[in-house]
């Protein structure tokens, strides 16, 4: 035996925790994909015709961009491995910085539509009638939740670059960059859904 | 457990190969848009979006390198999300 504190740490249970709280998270995003995909069902000339009013491009743009820094985030879990504490932080900055260009993006095509009088009761909306409400109603709540996600992972990130930075987590003990890696590309993998759904179906 | 065994770890370059793979998708799954399908749209988006998921699942999430339980687990919730899915639709159809 040795007389060197030890400190019980169980990465792979760290792992599967973040893993079932996930699960909680896709089930969410499930029964609001499932909300959705009935009412437009139902409602498939409302649908058609509200989904015409979100820009492709901004779409698309985000789109991109969150695959990008979703890939910066999982090689930062490589980089850290590799004992390349500059690189890390380096990929943890960069996806950061385009967590922000989402959200930037995000604010303007929300701004756009709240000026053209398109927001959660309000009286053009009701003009417009039940399924346009319904669309738009969903289209604000969904993209709403995943952006406060996108503001969580950020906060997450924030906290881990930190980290790296004092040498608090270092190669020896990665898993909360793999975990808010994790939490970062099931924003990704929520978004992959929302996007075709929201803004391509026309 | 043993938190000092020997990790596979990811190049890079795979990394960059899935992504170029993922973007790749989505401007397919954009350009598909101006083709029209009709009946075949939202089946198409929602394949491609499933093939996109499973590439960030497989390799940014790591789920190719981890172990067998993790794996199985994975795929267990996206089959209970497909099966409810399923049978609420059946409802909605044939009420």
């Amino acid at each position: 035996m040795n007389n060197i504190a030890h400190i019980h740490r169980d990465d792979e249970a760290s792992k599967l925790g973040m893993w079932l709280f996930i699960f909680t998270e896709l089930l969410l995003f499930a029964g609001l994909f499932i909300v959705y995909g009935i009412y437009r069902y139902l409602n498939p000339v409302a649908f058609h015709l509200a989904a015409e009013e979100l820009s492709v491009t901004v779409g698309t743009v985000n789109t991109v961009i969150l695959l990008i820094s979703s890939a910066t985030m999982a090689m930062a879990s490589t980089a850290i491995r590799l004992k390349n504490k500059q690189f890390t932080i380096l990929l943890l900055l960069i996806t950061l910085f385009i967590a922000f260009m989402f959200m930037t993006n995000k604010y303007f095509e929300w701004k756009g539509k709240f000026e053209h009088g398109i927001f959660p009761g309000s009286e053009d909306l009701l003009r417009l009638g039940h399924g346009d409400t319904l669309f738009f109603s969903l289209y604000f709540f969904m993209t709403g939740l995943h952006a406060l996600h996108i503001i969580v992972g950020f906060v997450l990130i924030t906290i881990v670059c930190y980290r790296v930075n004092n040498n608090t987590l270092t190669h020896e003990n990665p898993v909360l960059l793999d975990n808010s890696g994790l939490y970062w590309h099931l924003v990704d993998l929520i978004w992959i859904f929302l996007f075709p759904l929201f803004y391509l179906i026309t | 457990m043993n938190n000092h065994k020997i990790e596979h770890i990811v190049p890079y370059r795979l990394y960059l190969i899935v992504l170029s793979g993922l973007i790749l998708l989505t401007l397919i799954s954009v350009g598909v848009t101006y083709i029209e399908l009709a009946n075949l749209t939202v089946f198409t988006a929602i394949f491609l979006a499933c093939i996109k998921s499973v590439l960030v699942l497989v390799f940014f999430m790591h789920l190719k390198f981890d172990n067998k339980l993790l794996q199985i687990l994975v795929t267990a919730v996206f089959v209970l999300i497909a099966l409810v899915l399923f049978i609420t639709f059946l409802d909605y159809n044939f009420r």
